[in-house]
């Protein structure tokens, strides 16, 4: 799976967990840039990650989490394990 | 089964389900049977999260529909149920539910259970739930003495307690009570079980102890314990989710949760299933019994499609024999139909076990609905199942307020995915339950003696007898159940909880009266329910309801008369009732013309309010006899054995 198949699949997930039609993929995307992003919603966006993508984020993951561009890294290198 | 927590019985989220909830958010008004389809999917946590979005947004238009019933449910918790709340109102379509959900802020349980002025005391809620989780009950940790061990479960239970009672007398509500999952971890391993400080056995004995000492008969049980072993202690319990966020179980285990939680509260409204409706070929047994003959048919010992399918049979006759009425629906010629029923020694369901047997060529839609007429229920009592996808799929379009499992290709697997569907859930088992079965049958007996001689004659053959009691302690249960789930019969359709029932018992400004009704073919148990309001002059009715199998038999006369006499020597001049119009109860908008009122307004809405003047009242010869009793004990005949 290549990195920009990946964010497809993931931009898809975030239009739907956080209800936003037209969010536009950017790696340097945060909670703060998008409205429906919020710390209940973050839990449900991870839980949808993992089932789309098939693996299970850690608890170090998790923590270290900046921006969406880290989290398509561990995507990138953790579904292709 | 690969995903535990799967709604499997439903079909799967659609792809365009997020486009159907925006489509509905758009119109001005939805129909509540088109939002309620959208919920009979397999909805992940997004999906609910949407649909409670949607509900939400259309509230008060949803409220104003039929169809749906209210219900404004408070959650207390020692952990977070952030969401289970966001789940719970799209799950709470699925059961005709109207659900608004109230949190109380995480750990201030006792603040708002304990305070009549809290927002949960002001905040007119149905039911409370209490969710509690083992680790904020001081059970974390193993005892290593008995003593402590005791000591810690005293403090757990009388916390509990204290919770429970808050919500019974302080807020005066109807109170949830859960049952503490336990984790996966084992201290010892087998010897868990027997050494008493150990977590699980600590919980074990918790969730014993509840039940005799913190639960009443008026509030409700949750048994999360039971659905986290369903699923498997190992994955229920997730400990990252727990470190993360304090989830007590695993996020993708929510849907399920409320699921769960809905099913309990729907039961306690009288809005779960009442009605099973069986195909035959290839779902009662193997084979087409058209074309196989009766030897040709699997069922029962020597094949295991044939035991697959006697289980299936041994589940209905269970649930038939707890009160759940059981029909057949089929595409056969009837003859055939029959004919396993009739003749095949392996056959556990025989045909007086079926309340209604359709076999023809018709459209299965249609005839559900005549079995649903037949029986004197909605269409949205029954559960209908069948091998065939074709016909599932034509009956979820046709009439999608009928439950229809998703079934697997495997026959075993029918028993796991009915009972895991948990389409009968009940919260209490009345004796009108366990004979209702046999009510039915005897009911199709009255039907064919009808055809002779003239009515008159055929009423007074019957040799009815009713016994008229004031409201108590041992019909609660059943007087409950009558008034959450009388929809035709019924003048203004008030629902009531079982603690406002209990209120009422003892309440002077109420006059409130059950009916049983026996005659020679049996008891037909309680079968109407009337409440009135009292005041001095003029006497007006909250509540009146009757069973409809008891239609036709004068009953409601009989009642108006022990009303009007009891009204009479209290002083009164005069009685009044009020006729609320709802999509079910056209069978009774003449009922007080019938009974010699007269109208004196008409309401808005279609509602017509009457009226009677004592003076001039005076009570009909009746064929019932009627035994007036304070006490159902004394008095209450046996049911006949059938």
């Amino acid at each position: 799976m290549t990195r920009e198949e990946a964010a497809a699949r993931l931009i898809a997930i975030m239009r739907d967990v956080f209800d936003e039609d037209d969010l536009q993929y950017d790696d340097s995307l945060t909670a703060d840039d998008v409205d429906g992003w919020d710390s209940l919603s973050h839990v449900r966006f991870l839980v949808a990650v993992e089932k789309e993508f098939s693996f299970r984020f850690t608890s170090g993951e998790i923590d270290g989490l900046k921006n969406i561009g880290e989290a398509l890294n561990i995507i990138v290198r953790r579904a292709s394990q | 089964m690969n995903n535990p927590f799967a709604l499997s019985w439903n079909l799967p989220q659609p792809a365009d389900f997020r486009a159907r909830v925006s489509a509905m958010l758009k119109t001005e008004s939805p129909e509540a049977a088109e939002v309620q389809r959208l919920a009979a999917f397999d909805l992940d946590l997004t999906g609910l999260e949407a649909l409670r979005k949607l509900v939400s947004a259309k509230r008060e238009w949803l409220a104003g529909q039929t169809g749906l019933t209210p219900f404004r449910l408070g959650i207390v918790s020692s952990h977070t149920v952030d969401y289970l709340a966001q789940a719970l109102p799209g799950t709470a379509l699925r059961h005709g539910l109207l659900l608004d959900v109230v949190m109380a802020e995480f750990g201030q349980a006792a603040q708002q259970l304990l305070d009549r002025d809290s927002e949960f005391g002001r905040a007119q809620l149905d039911a409370i739930l209490i969710a509690l989780d083992y680790r904020a009950l001081g059970l974390s940790n193993p005892r290593l003495t008995a003593l402590d061990a005791e000591s810690a479960l005293d403090a757990a239970i009388s916390y509990a307690a204290g919770l429970a009672e808050g919500v019974r007398s302080t807020i005066g509500t109807c109170c949830v009570l859960q049952t503490l999952v336990p984790p996966a971890e084992s201290l010892f391993g087998s010897f868990d079980t027997q050494f008493p400080g150990s977590v699980r056995a600590m919980i074990e004995r918790f969730n014993h102890r509840v039940f005799l000492e913190v639960a009443r008969d008026t509030d409700l049980i949750m048994d999360t314990a039971s659905l986290a072993s369903l699923t498997g202690l190992s994955v229920w319990n997730d400990a990252r989710d727990w470190h993360k966020a304090k989830l007590p179980a695993a996020m993708d285990a929510m849907p399920l949760y409320a699921e769960h939680v809905c099913r309990v509260l729907a039961a306690a409204r009288g809005r779960s299933r009442k009605c099973l409706v069986l195909d035959l070929d290839n779902t009662l047994w193997g084979g087409v019994i058209g074309d196989d003959g009766l030897n040709g048919i699997r069922l029962g010992q020597g094949s295991s499609t044939g035991e697959a399918h006697l289980a299936l049979q041994r589940y209905a006759l269970a649930l038939r024999q707890r009160g759940i009425v059981l029909a057949v629906c089929s595409k056969n010629d009837e003859a055939n139909a029959r004919l396993p029923f009739r003749e095949h020694p392996e056959m556990l369901l025989r045909e007086e076990h079926i309340a209604v047997f359709v076999a023809n060529w018709e459209d299965k839609a249609n005839n559900i609905r005549e079995i649903a007429a037949t029986l004197n229920i909605g269409t949205d009592a029954l559960v209908f199942v069948d091998d065939n996808p074709v016909e599932r799929a034509l009956v979820r379009e046709i009439l999608p307020e009928v439950a229809v499992p998703e079934l697997s290709e495997d026959p075993a697997d029918y028993v796991g995915i009915l009972s895991r569907a948990g389409y009968f859930e009940a919260v209490g088992l009345s004796n009108e339950d366990l004979s209702r079965a046999d009510y039915y049958g005897t009911n199709a007996e009255r039907a064919s003696l009808k055809k002779i001689g003239n009515l008159e004659d055929y009423m007074a053959s019957l040799e009815m007898v009713a016994i008229v009691m004031p409201f108590d302690a041992v019909g609660r249960v059943r007087i409950t159940q009558l008034i959450n789930k009388s929809n035709q019969f019924n003048l203004t359709t008030r629902r009531y909880s079982e603690s406002e029932i209990a209120r009422f018992e003892t309440d002077p400004g109420k006059f409130c009266v059950q009916i049983r009704l026996a005659d020679r073919f049996g008891d037909n148990g309680m079968i109407s329910v009337v409440i009135y309001d009292r005041a001095e002059l003029e006497w007006s009715c909250d509540t009146w309801l009757m069973s409809c199998r008891v239609l036709g038999r004068r009953v409601e006369e009989l009642v108006l008369a022990h009303v009007a006499a009891a009204a009479r020597s209290a002083g009164a001049l005069r009685l009044t009732g009020t006729y609320l119009p709802t999509k079910k109860n056209s069978l009774v908008a003449d009922h007080f013309a019938k009974l010699g009122f007269t109208k004196i307004s008409d309401l808005t809405g279609g509602g017509t309010e009457w009226a009677l003047n004592l003076a001039e009242y005076q009570p009909p010869n009746l064929p019932i006899s009627v035994l007036y009793s304070s006490s159902a004990v004394e008095s209450a005949p046996q049911p006949l054995p059938v």
